[in-house]
């Protein structure tokens, strides 16, 4: 397979040419669209229309909401993923397949089933909003939805790691002398850390651009819970486009950051990985 | 004098163990507080969905999915996802094979354009086509002059959801073929066959079950997707509503039951995905398992047959 020249496969031309077109329709040319009519803003206009005070407020609680959801799945998830490579226990396999639940169910049923769970008298809130602690139409609420849908992340980051790590290396650190807790921290934690911060990293982009589960459980009250996907849609039903589209722009860039950044830590992460 | 042997490699072997584990209360502690997470973030939601669709009893239940405006929903679900992931499907194909079994510059920047969806917001994909398929979009005069609708149409919902679901078949596809490699395709073009029957029957077998599991994720998320059909749909009753915007609407207007039973259906979804998820990966795991033992018992033949040489 070295040259495409010496290559006797057939049909590079058509499946190439399909690749390209289908690509370019579906995906580059409404990118592309996005990124003209902002084009067609003068940078005043711009900066004006996505730097409200209300957009500031929508970015500050899309950001602040994602970074604790993503912490707690990065603490959570971790502790999982040991939890489900190292020991047995009954339910184990039930669990390692559930994992990926968040993935698999609509989030717009995640934020209704969240949201009345938490609400006063739900399951939990029933218990929780006595002590004063509101998991409904409060930012704790949006934190709670973001939470489940980026769950599975850092588990399934992690598990591949545990799993093909090897234990010689901790036995020989137990030989010569390491307890427990020195061998976690100087053998362990230092190869789980990579794949934690891509899983964080994964977990924390899709929280950013997390719209359904949310606006089920936020009560999407401006500069209270509403988040910045929320913000662009209500710009739209107010007819305000070039609105929509500066916060729409800005929600766009900050992911393609955050592609190139995983894209650099996934390579980082996967050289501790053994094939 | 072996008893005493054996009594010390027992010890030792012990104390090793106690080396690389964890004592058990703490192994305990740690396995209940992820069963306790569990529990909260997995469990409960999925038992509360259907505690709550049953919650006014089975009739209630059957009168909210039997709605015309439900049933409309739901036949709009089905029919955005039976066109949406063959499409995928078509293209994550035609993807796989040019980038696996050929080599061109700026491959891995086609895999990461590849991947681009993943990373946009819902919200923002389905603003991309209000701007240029919207009234106000760029090819919105025109469309209107034809008496052609995309936004607040089918279209327009079928268009936002391919986007959305656009790299999951090809992301599974990709590394499947590259690892197979050509070899087998190459021998088939040399015995004869032309390049459709190389596809249908070698290739095509080869990667079936990350095929059906790239489809089973596709499919699950394009009868999910919320936020990017939410913004092109234009939300009319019985018109341009999927189950999920159909459950909010329900939601919105506190008919919690209604909201629910149509919800409870979604995560069957959910459910089926993961157990079908879950069963190809039990397979797969196999085939590798019997294809690693064949190739140890062949090695073995040859150490024998090579040992034979030698003596």
């Amino acid at each position: 397979m070295a040259n495409k020249r010496f290559n006797v496969l057939p049909g590079f031309g058509l499946t190439m040419g399909f690749t390209l077109f289908y690509l370019s329709a579906i995906v580059l040319i409404p990118i592309g669209g996005l990124v003209v009519r902002t084009l067609g803003l003068s940078w005043g206009q711009f900066w004006e229309l996505a730097t409200t005070d209300r957009a500031l407020a929508a970015y500050k609680l899309t950001f602040g909401t994602s970074l604790i959801a993503a912490l707690a799945n990065a603490i959570f998830g971790t502790l999982l993923a040991w939890v489900l490579t190292r020991y047995e226990f009954p339910g184990r396999r039930i669990i390692d397949a559930m994992v990926d639940f968040p993935f698999a169910l609509p989030t717009a049923v995640a934020g209704l089933t969240l949201a009345n769970m938490f609400a006063a008298n739900g399951w939990l809130g029933k218990y929780l909003v006595p002590l004063g602690i509101k998991g409904a139409y409060t930012p704790l609420g949006i934190i709670i939805a973001l939470t489940f849908v980026g769950m599975p992340f850092v588990v399934r980051t992690l598990q591949p790691v545990l799993e093909s790590f090897e234990r010689e290396v901790e036995e020989s650190a137990a030989t010569l002398g390491a307890g427990r807790l020195r061998t976690f921290l100087t053998i362990i934690a230092p190869t789980l850390l990579p794949p934690v911060i891509t899983g964080f990293a994964l977990a924390f982009a899709r929280a950013i651009g997390e719209y359904g589960s949310i606006v089920f459980i936020s009560g999407n009250l401006p500069f209270k819970t509403e988040i910045a996907p929320y913000l662009i849609v209500m710009r739209l039903e107010e007819y305000d486009y070039a609105g929509a589209i500066a916060l729409a722009v800005v929600l766009l860039i900050i992911s393609f950051v955050l592609l190139a950044l995983i894209n650099v830590l996934e390579q980082w992460a996967s050289r501790f990985v053994k094939g | 004098m072996a008893g005493t042997v054996k009594r010390n490699y027992a010890a030792a072997h012990a104390k090793s163990q106690r080396g690389t584990e964890e004592p058990t209360w703490a192994k305990w502690v740690l396995i209940t507080i992820a069963l306790l997470f569990c529990l909260v973030f997995l469990l409960l939601p999925l038992a509360n969905v259907f505690a709550q669709a049953f919650s006014k009893g089975w009739s209630i239940y059957w009168s909210a999915l039997t709605h015309p405006d439900s049933w409309a929903a739901i036949k709009l679900t089905l029919l955005v996802a039976a066109i949406s992931v063959p499409l995928n499907v078509l293209f994550g194909l035609a993807a796989a094979w040019a980038i696996a079994k050929f080599e061109f510059r700026g491959k891995a920047l086609l895999i990461t354009i590849i991947d681009l969806p993943f990373s946009v917001s819902p919200v923002v994909a389905g603003l991309m086509f209000v701007v240029l398929f919207g009234l106000q979009g760029f090819f919105g005069g025109w469309l209107n002059d034809h008496d052609i609708k995309i936004i607040f149409a089918v279209p327009g919902i079928v268009l936002a959801t391919v986007f959305i679901t656009f790299p999951f078949v090809a992301r599974e596809l990709i590394p499947i073929m590259q690892a197979a490699g050509s070899d087998q395709e190459q021998a088939a073009l040399t015995m004869g066959a032309n390049g459709w029957q190389t596809f249908w029957h070698v290739t095509l077998p080869s990667v079936k079950w990350g095929l059906i599991y790239g489809v089973i994720l596709c499919n699950a998320r394009a009868m999910g997707e919320f936020g990017a059909v939410s913004v092109v749909s234009g939300h009319i009753t019985g018109q341009t509503d999927t189950m999920p915007l159909r459950v909010e609407k329900l939601y919105n207007e506190y008919q919690g039951p209604a909201a629910f039973a149509i919800s409870s259906l979604l995560a069957m979804l959910a459910l089926v995905t993961l157990g079908v998820k879950t069963f190809l990966e039990w397979k797969q795991a196999r085939e590798y398992e019997q294809a690693q033992r064949a190739s140890i018992s062949e090695s073995g033949d040859t150490a024998m047959i090579a040992r034979s040489q030698v003596e």
